[in-house]
């Protein structure tokens, strides 16, 4: 292969890498516009704190001398992803539920209220500085020509793919064959006629914003640990680019915004391999505009149909 | 009952404390390369156990406090305005009142004072033309800031590369981010609503981060400086004229003083407002505005009556961008001054909620908002690192329990009975 090819090699795979993060916070966007309508502004803001609270675990276990870094691991995305998750159902509950049933536009303005909040409210608890965990996985393979370029594979990037296409089969599967999948499908359909049979609709919308928050939480700890820094200004930026992902693939459609991360995700990676590298958020909102222009149903998304 | 209210003050006395114990209770602090966490003072898990016990005893008591708020008597801020008719005959007067007092009132005061003024008239003009976006075409536009860049940019870099004046940089401030808007909304404005937030929020961080990148022409993140102050007919407020330029003090014979220069520009800011109240009042009037406002009530009856829904929230979209661009262009001649950071989201978020505040639609309540959101920080400076953590809080408060904003637009109308 020619030098060219393995840097762009290299490029697509530090670009699936982000993307599949991407991917993971863009469900959340995506499973609740899917069933209430609206866009949870606050979504950045729980992966952050997700970060955050897997740094604190780590940082933790291994000040009280713990060596073996799985089971650090494991414990920081369990306590990470419970927390987060009660993030989002106390956001859903306290900022949301109240205002179902009312104009669009008051749910959209609550959720940047919240938004900002959340991120002030890490500000004052944690400082606004960033905080710096040092490299827990390191080593890589690597392949190619030496002499031309060297395409590496970090053992970090590896274990981002697994545990996104772990966390995505588990989705899936979830959506499709649980009774709780079943309801939430439903919810989407018709909340009113679910709710006629019996099936606890407030229940299910809570549930989704869960899920939603416990994905953003897997990726941020997957994120925290591959830049090794986090600090309370991430979410805000990073929720922006998972929308994105999420509106490219067709709002409210799962598979789409596993499809819009990747997209969005190697796109960023292309832009600023051969571009200057503070472009790369003009040319993915740039995308955005463009799709929404020619495809405002996004790739998977089915176009909306407005009843009277 | 109480039984259940227990049970519910328990659960949520939980949630509190995992939302709380792992985020406030230890902190994390770098020590050289390692990262430690260290267990919060006492004093901060007083506060959490506090914070906590609040939440139990009003989830607990919380029939008790919904019925002893319900009896408290609530102001009816509508029957403190007198009645139409009365209202009708006291209005030329009352505008005379309010802008002869605008314009003596800051010869009586220091010039701190004036300065603070200058700054909320700013966020009355911005608050107003966002206010046709969002209040009155009902268009959620996050990335309003953008236009108030580009007015701002507009100016310093017409003056510092071609030395154009204040007052020829005005009108074409206001085009440029008309035109943008323009060009912006054509394509988005077919849209639902929510994407076109997302949309103007992405347009808005494109716009700063080309401020930011485009070294060459905007100076990147140091900004433009010395951006030259508005003149009154060719009358400099400068303590030294410039060449061939006279000052005003030279001019009137006075002795100079710094704070002329404060005062000329608050009585620019306060013409600027009447000027933009003006036309927006105007444009209400006109079929276009109450094409507006019936858009937003009901998009889809609109359209059936034959109405161009694009065209509507194109015009909407346009003049509400021109407003920024002036209050842009102000702004760079105020603080002579400016940098991509003076035009972040938070910004936005900022305007957005004096428009909320205020009551979407309603002139009199944005400005009212604008006014508050301005001066409350001032006074409120010990608080300051809270400030936009109770600005968030507060933006959720006034959707749940106030959705209507502070002063709500009427408008005589009739409802039929279902």
């Amino acid at each position: 292969m020619s030098e060219a090819s393995l840097y762009f090699l290299q490029q697509l795979i530090n670009g699936l890498t982000i993307g599949s993060t991407y991917a993971l916070i863009a469900i959340g966007y995506t499973m609740v516009y899917g069933i209430i309508g609206m866009i949870n502004f606050a979504h950045g803001e729980i992966y952050m704190i997700g970060s955050y609270i897997s740094f604190i675990v780590i940082a933790g276990l291994l000040g009280m001398g713990m060596v073996a870094l799985p089971v650090i691991l494991v414990i920081a995305l369990v306590i990470a992803v419970f927390t987060a998750s009660t993030y989002g159902w106390a956001v859903e509950r306290v900022a949301y539920r109240p205002l179902r049933g009312s104009n669009r536009l008051i749910p959209l303005i609550s959720a940047i209220g919240m938004s900002i909040f959340l991120q002030n409210y890490v500000v004052l608890a944690q400082g606004s500085r960033d905080v710096a965990l040092a490299p827990q996985i390191s080593g890589s393979w690597t392949f190619g020509d030496p002499q031309l370029f060297e395409v590496s594979l970090s053992y970090m990037q590896l274990l981002i793919w697994v545990v996104t296409v772990v966390c995505m089969t588990a989705l899936t599967l979830f959506i499709s064959r649980s009774r709780m999948g079943r309801a939430c499908r439903a919810c989407s359909e018709d909340q009113g006629m679910t709710n006629l049979l019996g099936i606890d609709t407030n229940r299910t919308i809570a549930m989704t914003f869960v899920i939603g928050a416990a994905l953003a939480a897997v990726a941020g700890l997957l994120l925290g640990l591959y830049y090794g820094v986090v600090n309370p200004f991430v979410g805000f930026i990073a929720g922006l680019k998972a929308f994105t992902a999420a509106v490219l693939g067709g709002i409210g459609s799962i598979p789409g915004a596993m499809l819009g991360g990747l997209i969005l995700g190697v796109t960023e990676a292309l832009t600023s391999a051969y571009f200057p590298s503070e472009y790369k958020d003009v040319v993915s909102f740039g995308l955005l505009i463009l799709i929404l222009l020619f495809r405002p149903s996004g790739l998977l998304g089915k176009p909306e149909v407005e009843k009277v | 009952m109480m039984r259940q209210n227990f049970y519910t003050a328990f659960f949520a006395a939980g949630i509190t404390l995992i939302l709380t114990c792992l985020m406030v209770g230890v902190k994390l602090t770098s020590e050289g390369t390692e990262l430690r966490v260290v267990g919060a003072t006492a004093a901060q898990w007083t506060w959490i156990f506090g914070g906590i016990a609040i939440v139990f005893l009003s989830q607990l008591f919380r029939d008790q406090i919904s019925a002893a708020s319900a009896g408290i008597p609530r102001p009816n801020l509508g029957k403190l305005l007198p009645a139409v008719s009365v209202q009708a005959r006291l209005k030329p007067w009352l505008i005379a009142a309010v802008i002869v007092g605008l314009i003596v009132w800051p010869f009586m005061v220091s010039r701190g004072a004036v300065d603070l003024a200058t700054l909320t008239l700013i966020y009355v003009m911005l608050g107003l033309g966002l206010n046709i976006v969002v209040g009155l075409a009902g268009l959620l536009d996050l990335g309003y800031v953008a236009f108030y860049a580009i007015g701002a940019y507009t100016y310093a870099l017409l003056s510092s590369y071609f030395g154009l004046s204040f007052w020829v940089c005005l009108p074409i401030s206001a085009l440029l981010a008309a035109t943008f808007g323009f060009v912006l909304g054509f394509p988005v404005l077919r849209l639902r609503g929510d994407y076109l937030a997302i949309v103007t929020l992405g347009f808005g961080e494109i716009i700063r981060i080309l401020l930011n990148n485009w070294t060459g022409l905007t100076g990147g993140p140091n900004g433009i400086s010395g951006i030259d102050k508005p003149t009154l007919f060719g009358l400099e407020f400068n303590r030294r004229a410039s060449d061939g330029a006279t000052t005003f003090h030279e001019f009137m014979g006075i002795d100079y003083s710094s704070s002329y220069k404060v005062i000329f520009l608050y009585l620019i800011a306060v013409l600027l407002v009447i000027w933009v109240l003006f036309v927006i009042n105007r444009l209400m009037r006109m079929p276009i505005g109450r094409a507006w406002e019936a858009l937003r009530e009901d998009e889809i009856a609109c359209r059936s009556l034959g109405l161009n829904r694009t065209v509507i929230k194109l015009s909407a979209f346009t003049f509400g961008a021109s407003t920024a661009g002036f209050a842009g262009c102000f702004f760079a001649a105020r603080q002579g001054f400016i940098s991509p950071e003076s035009f972040v989201f938070i910004e936005s978020a900022i305007i957005l909620a004096i428009v909320v505040l205020g009551g979407m639609g309603s002139q009199f309540g944005v400005i009212l908002a604008a006014i508050v959101m301005t001066i409350l920080p001032e006074f409120a400076r010990e608080f300051s690192e809270y400030r936009m953590l109770l600005f968030g809080l507060l933006m959720v408060l006034m959707m749940r329990w106030r959705p209507q904003g502070l002063l709500p637009s009427k408008r005589p109308h009739m409802e039929l009975k279902r």
